[in-house]
């Protein structure tokens, strides 16, 4: 049984002009140990999953899914009180903005160690040792002086460490990040990133990494999910999909980034013509064909979701045999930066 | 040897901190001793994180804030000698977010035709005429002409930035994060354009960003501050293969290629930005520089020449 | 929530537009009742008050003695002639309450094109310069704030002479405050923001970017005060009338209506009533536009 099972999960938003279907038959699964990285650029629900896995949604928004199963708890059927009870101890959130999801009114040392005396009972004096215990994982010197202190005093790269260390508070199962590093510097980012990774190894949590940088996911990543549109375009082993892109979307993106050692500078970068469609209202067929060079009649029809090699799915009517001969060379060959 | 279009000499910009009633205020050197020289038609990068003093730099450039001391040449003549509507004729900016750069009440064509306005350039219909044929150079259709930035993407919002930029035909952009608000595949199509438009119009642009894979695409000269300082300046060639100070190359290990195969990469500098108000003795990157020596700590390192630039490091060869 | 706020864009070729935002903010202001209501009252009132000579022949200063206090139409001596009666001089009550409409109109509107250009210009000046510009002009609106607005006005009218002109220049003088703090707030998140460094960058000269880039960003805050503090006047305008410095006799304001009946109320009640209600009806219908206003205009900004 996997830690999460999310089969045909659906978010509908009723909007002014109508129902917009932000998040459409999205299924996937995660095991302990494993990093999932969901990646997609703005509006293709990426974050919606990430938050309807936390039942953190929008109020108005409307979740449907087949099955929504945590370590084999029906999330759809549990109680509030239950969730209550897994967020935060089983299941931990890393937001983007550390700035805004840590409270300004109180120290750090306050909020990690109710991050612990809310799940387990007990003392102040365990909660003290264990979150200067963490902050030392994390990597932030003179942890216990740090207690303290409150958020405004601690700089970008320190308050997401702390978030780090306040997810990790309870030992969760399973930790979302939600663009963890995208407000960092680029050393920071590179630092956060393997202290998440080596934090996950050691303690055999499962990491959903919420991003839109491809670099990122190629490095931290075990397994893939490219979104667009609300759909789940492309699935598998992060080797497999960077190997292989199968999906015209997927190759579109990574196209469109300049690698050093790969991309010849000057050169024109690949492009993905027009715009993501609007989710309101009824949608039918596959959402990328108005972009896709590929596109025919058949793409209007009900998109199969097709096996590439055993893991490795994608949601196109194109023969993968084919799309990988059109491959350009990716990242597994030619000139790699030393 | 033909002048440079634009010309740094020692360009240094301080502000006074005021850290309560009864101490002395203290200096902050946001940008220190900064000389740098664009070629014309060039695109010189900047590169450095948040706090490193590119935006300083870069509002300097613009005429927005005066240099402490130091001087700014564009085309050889001093910018302080100049008034700042000419610097605006020859320097443009293109703004990061392009959410908050335009103006929510203006249609994208008086958001386009405004520097003609200020500059009192054409008549009514001459601006019509040149804020269609911008439309055209930037991608945009001509129907979007009366819109306004509510009803348009990231993309198309940036593209009117870049419009704007552009309609004064100016010889020099300033391009702040032009793309890091914008998604992947936008970003590819803002880069391709600006590529495409410095050939067509024979721009130069300070490209200030923090993306080195989008410097190594489109840098012809790099740049790299730390603390206010340029500590490395290369060709892009020379930074991107054998870049000579530390932080470059803790720089350069940062940049998460797509590839799988290679994993995360050992961060090569610890710690965090050092406090730009009191910073470190010596070499201003010494606390965090792997190779520090004792002598680092004490003394100032001076430019060393290279071949293809210059690093500020004791190291550098 | 990325997801929903990117999810407007459709395709460039094919799909036109999302509407301009004059088009969407008119969409919600239909939807909006407070906003229709009191734009509907505001403009039956308008209205009346502005085509008064052609609703009632009578004239609002014609004094009939033989016809006093003639009771409305609706009580047992009524009659449709004066069907709101007349008043201690004989005069049609309905034309006097026409052309009073006209005379709060009248003070509510001066009033705000006075104060809303004083405490505008303060406010911008303290929000765009800052510093000691900023410093100075928030020690005038705390000196405004210290002055108690109807007995500084009490004082400049038993001064002054008490006329209309005295009252709106008064009124206009005083109630500029709210004006002036709002523009100082709203100023100083516009003058941070890209757009208007953007315009420094390109040339445009201080007073350009004020006029052009700043103010239309203001407005729609300051147009919500500029009814609130419309319907202020009016009724600071009814008071200072009441107390007999306000709008002089003859003039049919509101007030004074209010102020002259006031020794028939225990015996001929609808004096008092007549006006005071028609002064309710306006000053509620400009608040709930204002608040509508308020409402109809703000999500346009957020975005």
């Amino acid at each position: 049984m996997p830690l999460l099972d999310v089969d045909h999960l659906t978010i509908d938003i009723p909007t002014e002009g109508g129902l917009l279907h932000a998040v459409n038959d999205v299924s996937f699964t995660l095991e302990r140990g494993e990093t999932l990285a969901i990646v997609g650029e703005s509006g293709s629900g990426k974050s919606l999953t990430s938050l309807a896995l936390m039942d953190l949604l929008p109020s108005k928004a409307i979740r449907r899914a087949r099955s929504l199963r945590f370590d084999g708890i029906d999330l759809q059927a549990a109680s509030e009180r239950d969730k209550e009870n897994l967020r935060g101890d089983r299941m931990a959130m890393i937001f983007q903005e550390p700035m805004t999801s840590l409270n300004p009114a109180y120290t750090i040392g306050d909020q990690l160690a109710e991050a612990l005396r809310r799940h387990r009972k007990v003392d102040r004096k365990t909660a003290r040792d264990r979150a200067v215990h963490l902050l030392e994982r994390v990597g932030i010197t003179a942890a216990a002086s740090r207690l303290g202190q409150y958020p405004h005093q601690l700089s970008g790269g320190l308050r997401q460490r702390v978030m780090i260390a306040m997810g990790l508070m309870c030992e969760p199962d399973l930790i979302i990040a939600d663009e963890p590093t995208t407000a960092l510097d680029v050393t920071i980012q590179a630092q956060i990133l393997k202290l998440l990774r080596d934090l996950q190894q050691e303690f055999g949590m499962a990491l959903i990494l919420v991003t839109h940088d491809l670099g990122v996911v190629a490095r931290v990543a075990t397994k893939v999910a490219v979104m667009y549109a609300g759909r789940l375009v492309e699935t598998g082993p992060v080797e497999a999909v960077f190997g292989a892109p199968s999906h015209p979307y997927t190759r579109g993106l990574l196209r469109a980034i300049p690698v050093p050692g790969r991309t010849r500078p000057g050169e024109p970068l690949g492009t993905i013509p027009g715009q993501v469609p609007s989710l309101v209202g009824p949608l039918s067929g596959c959402s990328f064909r108005n972009r896709c060079d590929h596109a025919q009649d058949a793409c209007a029809s009900e998109i199969p979701d097709r096996t590439v090699t055993p893991g490795h799915r994608m949601a196109c009517i194109l023969d993968p045999v084919q799309t990988w001969a059109e491959a350009p060379a990716l990242a597994l060959d030619d000139r790699r930066p030393q | 040897m033909t002048i440079p279009v634009l010309e740094l000499k020692d360009v240094t910009k301080t502000y006074a901190i005021r850290q309560g009633i009864f101490r002395p205020p203290a200096t902050l050197t946001a940008v220190g001793g900064v000389s740098l020289t664009v070629a014309r038609g060039e695109v010189h990068a900047l590169v450095g994180e948040s706090g490193s003093g590119k935006s300083t730099l870069a509002r300097m450039l613009l005429g927005l804030i005066a240099p402490t001391s130091g001087e700014i040449r564009i085309d050889g003549v001093p910018i302080a000698m100049t008034n700042r509507r000419e610097v605006a004729r020859r320097i443009q900016p293109v703004f990061q977010d392009p959410y908050s750069s335009l103006n929510p009440r203006k249609t994208v064509a008086d958001l386009i035709a405004l520097p003609l306005v200020a500059h009192r350039i054409g008549s009514a219909k001459d601006r019509q005429k040149r804020v269609a044929a911008m439309l055209d150079a930037v991608g945009l259709p001509r129907r979007m002409i009366d819109a306004y930035p509510g009803q348009m993407s990231g993309g198309q919002r940036q593209r009117v930035a870049i419009a704007r930029a552009l309609v004064m035909q100016p010889d020099v952009l300033i391009c702040d994060e032009p793309t890091s608000a914008l998604d992947v595949s936008v970003q590819a199509q803002i880069l391709n354009l600006l590529m495409d438009l410095k050939r067509e119009f024979g721009l130069t642009y300070f490209f200030i960003s923090h993306n080195l894979a989008v410097v190594e695409h489109l840098a012809d000269r790099v740049a790299v501050m730390y603390l206010g300082r340029i500590v490395e300046e290369r060709s892009r060639e020379a930074l991107f293969e054998r870049a000579s100070h530390p932080y470059s190359k803790a720089l350069l290990d940062c940049v998460l290629t797509p590839d799988p195969t290679l994993g995360m990469p050992d961060a090569a500098i610890t710690g965090a930005f050092p406090n730009p108000i009191a910073p470190p003795p010596g070499c201003t990157f010494h606390p965090r520089c792997p190779r520090a020596t004792d002598h680092c700590r004490v003394a100032a390192p001076p430019p060393v020449p290279l071949a293809d630039g210059f690093a500020t490091c004791h190291l550098a060869t | 929530m990325t997801s929903v706020s990117a999810s407007g864009a459709a395709p460039l070729d094919d799909v036109p537009l999302r509407r301009s935002p004059l088009a969407r903010m008119a969409k919600r202001a239909l939807r909006h009742p407070g906003f229709m209501a009191g734009t509907v009252v505001l403009a039956v009132l308008l209205l009346c008050s502005l085509a008064a000579p052609l609703i009632t022949a009578y004239d609002p200063y014609a004094q009939d003695i033989s016809r006093r206090l003639l009771p409305p139409v609706w009580q047992a001596k009524g009659t449709w002639e004066h069907w709101l009666g007349t008043d201690k001089l004989g005069r049609d009550y309905f034309a006097r309450l026409l052309y009073g409409g006209r005379i709060s109109l009248l003070i509510g509107v001066a009033t705000v094109l006075v104060s809303g250009t004083i405490g505008t210009a303060l406010g911008v000046a303290a929000g765009f310069f800052g510093g000691r510009v900023d410093l100075v002009i928030g020690y005038i609106i705390n000196v405004r704030l210290a002055l108690p607005v109807v007995l500084v006005a009490l004082a400049a009218a038993a001064l002054v002479g008490s006329s209309l002109n005295t009252v709106i220049i008064v009124l206009g003088l005083l109630l500029w405050d709210r004006f002036a703090v709002v523009a100082r707030s709203a100023t100083q998140q516009i003058a941070g923001a890209d757009f208007v460094a953007a315009a420094r960058s390109i040339g445009c000269s201080t007073r350009l970017i004020v006029l052009s880039e700043v103010l239309p960003n203001i407005l729609n805050p300051l147009i919500v005060i500029a009814t609130l503090e419309m319907a202020h006047a009016i009724l600071l305008e009814a008071a200072l009338s009441f107390l007999g410095l306000g709008v002089q006799p003859p003039l049919p304001s509101w007030g004074l209506m209010i102020a002259e009946g006031k020794q028939f109320m225990f015996f001929s009640p609808w004096v008092i009533t007549v006006p005071g209600v028609a002064l309710v009806a306006l000053v509620l219908a400009i608040n709930l536009l204002g608040d509508g206003l308020r409402d109809v205009t703000a999500p346009e900004n957020r975005s």
